[in-house]
């Protein structure tokens, strides 16, 4: 709810005339669970009829919270021609893309095959969203860059599918999600670490997942705003167990994204893990240099759902410590917490800054500059 | 203020809004149980097109396990954010102070009336038989 808004076009004025920006989260989603069958064997086909996709959160199908709006997204968004919203490259072109002049936008398919306890189907789902982003996305929209979707629990099957879709340009980064079975930077996530690394793609953490673990570090709790807010919980859980793992030691040239779970408790985070490293650093002598240091040089940002103080300078001073280079800028279309790009960023940041934050660090971190 | 007439009100019946320009500004009338509102068709906080979303009730609580919901109906819930109005006032409910919903004012007017003028038909042709639904602006 920022009050300084940045004046808006009026509607009818040209595309063109609103700087170009990279939206480095959006949900491309299927009109049908049946629209991945082309690009899953038979034996998959009848199994998913048979018995759905059964995931670790114990819960047949759908997330562990009820969302606030339909499939939690827009009300706006349906496309006219039928589908959830979400489903229709054309209606995305012409409600997102065009108008809001996005120049590359960054698939995250999410409800994939990812957090299901068969392996074998959460690699062959994997196999196929990724198959299906090129035929239905990336193929025909030439801003558009997909994520490679890994069965995240399986280690060794993750990192297959990473080294077979290494060098494709379809793909910008490698995309799990922050709620797993155990904390990121464990020993069974580290193949997907070693892939990601050797492909020179980064890894995106996005929020929400099917580990089965509950959102808040003591249980389950009672509110659809507190999974909301639980998210910023897991990402930190995650950015930890990276960091004290030793992960970035291993893998120094290994980027991390943090998508959707903010960026205004990195700072507060960062000192403790400092602090406490200086006591307990004989604990993890693998960690070798003070934790902020590897969260400053390994971790970018999404933007979406944007810090919102009620000072801007505050915004400004967190935005400093985490570094102007390191703020991707993400919509989140089509989902309902969507942020509006022209009233994102109050007014007070450079040229340079603004710049680098809607567009030109994403060119750059997904090596399309 | 301009009076503008946008529709016989048999057009309009309860339950039912419809969406218009007027002088480039985005507008939705509403009829809700045979009372018309108008408010301008952009969120005050983000710009979506607020009057595309539910009607829905107000649910308020004055302890824990005490929820009373009412005005059923009189609160617009913007499609995207969720953020809840009223539809008489315009007022936010999450952040009354810094954001208001654009209202205008909507009466009846017998055909009389709008046939003598003041006002601007825009493309409804106006007779004296019918009561029509005139918007200020």
């Amino acid at each position: 709810m920022n009050v300084q808004f940045r004046s808006k076009p009026e509607p009818g004025s040209s595309a063109q005339a609103k700087a170009a920006i990279a939206d480095c989260d959006i949900h491309p989603a299927r009109k049908t669970p049946q629209e991945l069958f082309p690009y899953l064997a038979k034996r998959w086909h009848s199994h998913l009829e048979t018995y759905g996709k059964h995931p670790y959160q114990g819960m047949m199908d759908g997330p562990p919270y009820p969302k606030a709006q339909p499939n939690a997204s827009r009300r706006d968004a349906y496309p006219p021609d039928g589908g959830q919203q979400g489903s229709s490259l054309s209606f995305m072109q012409q409600q997102h893309l065009d108008p809001n002049n996005v120049v590359l936008g960054v698939l995250c398919p999410l409800n994939t095959g990812q957090g299901i306890r068969n392996q074998d189907l959460s690699a062959a789902l994997a196999t196929a969203i990724n198959d299906w982003q090129i035929a239905e996305w990336t193929g025909k929209d030439s801003r558009l860059k997909g994520s490679i979707v890994v069965a995240n629990e399986d280690g060794p099957a993750a990192a297959a599918e990473i080294r077979k879709r290494a060098g494709d340009k379809n793909f910008v980064q490698v995309l799990l999600l922050s709620r797993n079975v155990e904390p990121l930077g464990q020993r069974r996530y580290w193949p997907i670490y070693q892939a990601a690394e050797e492909a020179g793609l980064p890894v995106g953490v996005h929020a929400f997942g099917f580990g089965g673990n509950p959102i808040t570090a003591s249980g389950w709790p009672s509110f659809y705003i507190e999974e909301m807010v639980g998210h910023s919980q897991c990402q930190q859980t995650a950015f930890a167990s990276m960091v004290l793992e030793g992960v970035f030691e291993r893998h120094p040239k290994l980027k991390m994204i943090m998508i959707e779970a903010g960026f205004g408790w990195a700072p507060s985070l960062s000192w403790r893990l400092d602090k406490n490293w200086e006591r307990l650093r004989s604990e993890v002598p693998h960690v070798k240099r003070p934790p902020s240091e590897y969260i400053r040089e390994h971790i970018y940002w999404t933007t979406q759902p944007m810090e919102d103080p009620e000072r801007r300078d505050h915004l400004f001073q967190v935005i400093e410590w985490v570094g102007w280079d390191k703020l991707l800028f993400a919509t989140d279309y089509p989902h309902w917490d969507y942020d509006e790009p022209s009233r994102v960023l109050p007014p007070g940041a450079s040229e340079a800054n603004r710049e680098a934050f809607y567009l030109n660090n994403a060119l750059k971190l997904y090596g399309l500059a | 203020m301009t009076r503008h007439v946008i529709a016989p009100v048999d057009e309009l019946p309860p339950g039912t809004r419809k969406f218009l320009t007027i002088d480039a500004r985005p507008i939705a009338v509403f009829n809700i149980n045979g009372e018309f509102f108008g408010l301008l068709n952009r969120c005050p906080h983000q710009g979506a097109a607020l009057c595309e979303g539910p009607l829905i009730g107000l649910a308020q609580s004055s302890d824990p396990g005490q929820i009373e919901y009412t005005r059923l109906g009189e609160i617009i819930r913007c499609p995207w954010h969720g953020w809840e109005f009223d539809i008489r006032t315009g007022q936010s409910y999450c952040d009354p102070k810094r954001f208001r919903a654009k209202a205008y004012p909507v009466n009846v007017e017998p055909g009389a009336s709008v046939v003598k003028g003041p006002y601007m038909a825009e493309t409804i042709a106006v007779s004296v038989e019918s009561d029509y639904v005139v918007v200020d602006l």
